[in-house]
């Protein structure tokens, strides 16, 4: 209907939700891969607002685990927050429930990766700008590429 | 001339933020009859109260004026300290600079200005008052309990375990209230009934307690240590002191009604103990299902009875008592569902409220304890919680917040979860609200461990499908809306006070607040007491509130009574009406003005007398007296007087 009437489709299409989806798949492979407990996260958003890169983020970090506990993995792999992420472990040491948030963006980025959606690689990057991007970020975008 | 002294206190920055202190003390000195003033930080610190009973005596005051906060915060101290000194307690004046004052202005010089006025009324007003005794008056120790829930329960066994006489009365059957419906408590899961019933053994068996359940209040009158208490005995239909609680009567009833305990999910016989553990275990005739009361044929009740204790002629009775103080413990109603039309008006059959729940999770409940929906009897799979369903909700429902439902929904998800493993419970909320010990545990633990998923936003809409109950809601976290398709719905309506509570209130003229709940003298200093001496409140229809609180609570004012009863004799203040004989004209306005029915007509004088145990000094019938008859110890015309103009600035 909305491609006949020449529309994008909604952007907040409701979350039909049943116990498939919150204790499903997609959040226990979460949980095994990351080794942490997605829903000892009380939302807070500590994570969010600690974090140096959120301003380009597209979802905030603390609402990327908020989707992850209600199995939104389309939402989640397909948002540019995971490769945003510099793994600088901010949200990590920040977390008062002790999640370890950083863990948790590895994984993300290792499914989306096995789901094979396209990433920002080093490649991208050109010369011209490459000596201003700072160095943890440089590593931290190969050490997203070889997990 | 009297020798007045003023004293000023800062109130830390209270005052002294606002109001130029020592100009008000400056001030003071230069006022007719002040003979010494000065301020200080804290007034009503110890230091302070030795300031002014060191300067009562240096500069030998015969009255004195703390220019300080509200007299209904510290005028009793102040006094106490004066009469230390030597001064007669009503040669002390509070001049309130704070919250008539200081609190509510910002401009600090005419704040001050302000501030000097009132000191200067106050000493118009000292100067002319006499020294007065306190009024003593004798008291019944014994004490009225209203409403048999754990509140009531509790403050009728502290008050009776103290050696005193109580009358419990219930408007039900049995004792119990809401706590007797409950399953599990939060945040320990102790089971409601195991710690609740032997408490109502030990007050059916009290010695020093005399229950009246199936009774109401009628009329009230009398004062603060001798009200006259008219309390109706509703006919139960049933000689109680025959029946022997055999059963046979409720089992055999034809008549078929919803159970107001099951809340609907079962039924129960016109004829009925409302519950198993009821106390006292005798049952009455509801009338107005019976089918005998109705058509004029059954008795089927009077045919099983082996002792003939049927009594279809039963009427009410009124017993009249004399008692000391009495407590209002008349506890809480939920919010119609039908109130909700967005959530189904009670015409989805699984959409349930949260004592319903509690029945269906209760193991002495309709299903013992196994969780089946009302609908078919379907084990539900999927169950969402809906928090604040008519609470925090000002424009259509109710503004406050109902205080227990987050808790009380976490303990229903928890339970639940127990008892259908592979069911998934949702609880829509505003706000978590876990203030109490080991309630936020409780919560984490039930969001963490034991997989209850929370979605944080209102639930919009409520509707069948088929037999699934589709609930619309949102997830401000994610923002996104949420659709279940769920199989049972469970409803934290707000908490309500009982429907009897405003008429009740009003035969005891006590305060209720714009929500309907009992008022409390003072919201922090004075929680368990009513404005009117005497009464006391407690549990949730003075608010809501859990059980370890309502507890609280119930002991605090059954303390506060027994406080009352250790005295042989009260005091009252004096400060109130009096009547000059040669100029009442015995009109009676004062009759009809007075609150407190502490006018009296004298037939013999043909004049209308004070009850100066009744009178609360209001001052309503000195104001309405036309020939000036009546006056007020205190605050007589000429007092008044003197106050207006030295507010008007004159002297």
């Amino acid at each position: 209907m909305y491609k006949k009437l020449g529309l994008d489709p909604p952007c907040s299409p409701p979350i039909l939700l049943d116990r498939t989806k919150v204790r499903g798949e997609f959040g226990l492979q979460v949980d095994e891969l990351s080794g942490q407990h997605l829903y000892a996260c009380y939302q807070c958003g500590n994570c969010s607002s600690g974090c140096p890169l959120a301003q380009e983020m597209d979802i905030l970090p603390s609402r990327i685990i908020r989707l992850a506990q209600l199995g939104q993995k389309e939402e989640i792999i397909r948002s540019n927050t995971i490769w945003i992420c510099a793994s600088c472990f901010q949200c990590t040491v920040r977390c008062p429930k002790g999640i370890d948030i950083q863990a948790v963006m590895d994984t993300l980025r290792q499914i989306a990766l096995d789901e094979g959606v396209d990433h920002f690689g080093p490649d991208q990057i050109d010369s011209k700008h490459a000596a201003e991007v700072p160095q943890p970020g440089l590593v931290g975008v190969y050490r997203k590429l070889s997990t | 001339m009297k020798r007045i002294g003023v004293f000023v206190c800062h109130c830390g920055i209270n005052i002294a933020g606002t109001v130029d202190v020592e100009r008000v003390a400056r001030e003071a000195e230069k006022m007719p009859g002040v003979a010494f003033a000065m301020d200080y930080i804290y007034m009503c610190s110890e230091p302070g109260q030795l300031l002014v009973r060191e300067k009562i005596k240096e500069e030998k005051l015969d009255a004195v004026i703390i220019a300080a906060c509200s007299p209904n915060l510290h005028e009793s101290t102040f006094r106490a300290a004066a009469e230390e000194a030597g001064l007669n307690p009503w040669q002390c004046e509070i001049a309130n600079i704070r919250e008539q004052c200081s609190w509510i202005h910002s401009d600090r010089k005419k704040a001050t200005e302000k501030a000097i006025k009132i000191v200067g009324t106050i000493v118009g007003k000292i100067r002319l008052n006499e020294s007065l005794e306190p009024i003593s008056v004798s008291i019944t120790k014994k004490a009225l309990v209203i409403g048999g829930g754990i509140a009531g329960i509790q403050a009728a066994l502290d008050i009776a375990d103290s050696g005193y006489p109580v009358i419990l009365v219930e408007k039900d059957s049995s004792i119990g209230g809401h706590m007797a419906q409950l399953s599990e408590t939060f945040p320990t899961l102790d089971c409601s009934q195991c710690i609740l019933t032997p408490k109502m053994v030990a007050v059916g068996k009290h010695p020093n307690i005399t229950l009246m359940t199936y009774s109401e209040i009628e009329e009230v009158s009398g004062y603060v240590g001798n009200f006259k208490v008219k309390i109706r005995r509703k006919a139960t239909s049933v000689n109680w002191s025959t029946c022997t609680g055999c059963g046979l009567c409720t089992e055999k009833c034809p008549a078929k009604v919803p159970s107001e305990f099951d809340r609907g999910l079962t039924t129960r016989g016109a004829i009925y103990v409302p519950f198993p553990q009821a106390v006292p275990n005798k049952p009455v005739i509801d009338r107005d299902n019976c089918i005998y009361y109705k058509t004029g044929k059954c008795k089927l009740c009077e045919k099983v009875c082996e002792i003939g204790a049927i009594d279809f002629d039963q009427e009410d009775l009124i017993i009249e008592e004399e008692i000391g103080a009495i407590i209002t413990a008349t506890g809480y109603e939920t919010l119609p569902i039908a109130d909700l039309p967005h959530y189904g008006a009670g015409e989805v059959p699984d959409v349930i409220d949260g004592l319903a729940f509690e029945r269906i999770l209760s193991a002495s409940g309709p299903t013992t304890g196994e969780v089946r929906r009302p609908s078919d009897g379907m084990i539900p799979k999927e169950v969402v919680f809906v928090q604040c369903a008519g609470s925090r909700d000002p424009e259509r429902f109710k503004p406050y917040c109902s205080k227990i439902c987050c808790m009380y929904t976490t303990k229903h998800a928890l339970l639940y979860k127990h008892r259908v493993h592979d069911g998934q419970p949702y609880v829509f909320y505003i706000d978590i609200r876990t203030g109490g010990k080991g309630y936020e545990e409780f919560y984490h633990n039930a969001e963490e461990e034991e997989g209850i998923v929370y979605l944080r936003g209102k639930v919009a809409k409520i509707f069948r499908d088929g037999d699934k109950t589709v609930v619309w809601g949102t997830d401000t976290l994610t923002g996104r809306n949420i659709e279940i398709a769920a199989d049972l719905v469970v409803l934290a309506t707000a908490i309500v006070p009982t429907e009897s509570t405003a008429e009740l209130a009003n035969k005891l003229r006590i305060q209720t607040g714009p929500n309907g709940f009992l008022s409390e003298a003072h919201p922090k200093l004075r929680p368990v007491e009513c404005i009117n001496a005497g009464f006391f409140i407690a549990g949730v229809g003075q608010g809501p509130k859990d059980i370890p609180e309502t507890v609280a609570q119930a002991s605090g004012a059954a303390c506060k009574v027994i406080s009352l009863f250790s005295r042989d004799h009260l005091e009252q203040d004096p400060t109130v009406a009096w009547v000059d004989e040669d100029l009442c004209s015995g009109c009676r306005t004062c009759i009809s003005v007075c609150p407190y029915d502490a006018r009296e007509y004298d037939e013999e004088k043909e004049i209308v007398t004070v009850n100066e145990a009744l009178c609360e000094g209001c001052g309503s019938c000195v104001a309405a007296c036309s020939c000036g008859a009546t006056q007020q110890r205190n605050l007589s015309d000429s007092q008044i007087k003197s106050m207006v103009t030295a507010s008007l600035g004159g002297e």
